[in-house]
């Protein structure tokens, strides 16, 4: 082995680094899917915050009927 | 210095199989009995905050059947009932699951604390805590009382509920934690009567596993008998009116005909053995939703203008 293809190889192991992990098709609607119900649920969580501070700091929602 | 580098693969679970972690039917039980307590304590709740309460007792509990799962995968992987579960399934690396329960658990606890009250926040994680380290990890592989002392676990939601709506606890809902308490041991005794194959190939110390069924049919009509009575009580003792009072003892007197059937059908076939208790079993399920069901509507006929002002 010379020492231009040792460098050569080094190379082409520095590009599959960088290329990564590749996901298949199932993997990536799965990771989407979990992404989606993830961002749902914080901004669930979020909206939660918002309505009781409403009803316990200010108490504009326990005005009443 | 040397790192041992172990290639995971990307995983495939869905939200479905996460889902499936949280164990929807158990959850589903545990939220109806908080939210009997939640409504027969006698203050006004905000319903916002009623709900809030809901929710995290909700993820509290489905926390607690992911770590559950999480530890128990290796028994899982051993018994039909429980083999195609997320993590025995491969659907789910046991981190991903660990790390899922982990976050909900804390996440519920912090979140119930904040929005409702501390007592609420402090029951909901002893209930998580008494589950995973008590239940599961301690007594469930080493003792056939297992289920007698986790049921604790599963018996303290009424008392999450009554406690979110009003910041302490008394003696109704203790009723209520006792009546889920005596419920247990015959509703998965007579569960085990059917699977005690599974539960000795999985190594699991089930009482039929140690004692032998003949014992736990024995034990399972004790626990009826004590159950029946015990149910009652809340209308005995002026919390509930009387139509709780009939449908209490009469669904306990049914219970008790099905427990002594499953002890009559000792040391006949196999299959009318099994019938037994599968209906046993079955009607324990009913029997748990119907009492706590005519207690809410006992409870808001009593008082309904306060509990739709409320």
């Amino acid at each position: 082995m010379t020492i231009s293809s040792t460098v050569k190889d080094v190379g082409k192991d520095e590009q599959k680094a960088i290329t990564g992990v590749k996901l298949t098709e199932q993997q990536m609607r799965a990771r989407r899917a979990r992404s989606i119900a993830i961002a749902i649920s914080l901004g669930v969580l979020v909206i939660l915050f918002y309505i009781v501070t409403l009803v316990k700091g200010p108490a504009v929602l326990m005005r009443p009927l | 210095m040397s790192a041992t580098l172990v290639r995971v693969e990307p995983s495939i679970a869905g939200v479905g199989d996460y889902l499936e972690l949280m164990k929807p039917r158990v959850m589903s039980l545990v939220v109806f009995t908080a939210f009997v307590g939640l409504m027969v304590a006698p203050v006004h709740m905000h319903p916002v905050i009623g709900l809030t309460a809901l929710i995290c007792i909700a993820v509290g509990a489905g926390a607690a059947g992911a770590l559950n799962m999480w530890y128990d995968a290796d028994i899982d992987a051993r018994m039909a009932r429980t083999a195609s579960r997320p993590i025995p399934a491969g659907r789910i690396a046991p981190g991903e699951a660990l790390a899922f329960g982990v976050t909900l658990a804390i996440g519920s606890v912090v979140v119930l604390g904040l929005l409702v009250n501390p007592l609420a926040a402090a029951l909901l994680a002893v209930t998580i805590a008494f589950y995973v380290l008590i239940y599961t990890m301690w007594l469930k592989r080493r003792t056939p009382h297992n289920i007698v002392v986790g049921g604790a676990a599963g018996a303290l939601p009424p008392a999450i509920g009554w406690a979110a709506a009003t910041g302490s606890v008394a003696v109704e809902p203790i009723l209520l934690f006792l009546i889920i308490f005596f419920w247990t041991p015959p509703h998965f005794w007579a569960l085990s009567l059917y699977r005690v194959g599974d539960y000795a190939r999985a190594g699991v110390p089930m009482l039929p596993v140690v004692a032998g069924e003949a014992e736990t049919r024995r034990q399972i009509v004790l626990y009826s008998l004590l159950l029946a009575p015990l149910s009652a009580a809340p209308w005995v003792l002026g919390y509930a009116g009387a139509l709780y009072g009939v449908v209490a003892l009469v669904a306990g007197a049914l219970l008790v005909v099905l427990a002594l059937r499953v002890l009559a059908e000792q040391g006949s076939e196999a299959e009318s053995r099994h019938l037994a208790s599968k209906r046993l079993f079955a009607f324990s399920i009913f029997y748990l939703f119907l009492v706590f069901a005519v207690l809410l509507v006992d409870g808001l006929a009593a008082n309904p203008i306060a509990r739709i002002a409320a």
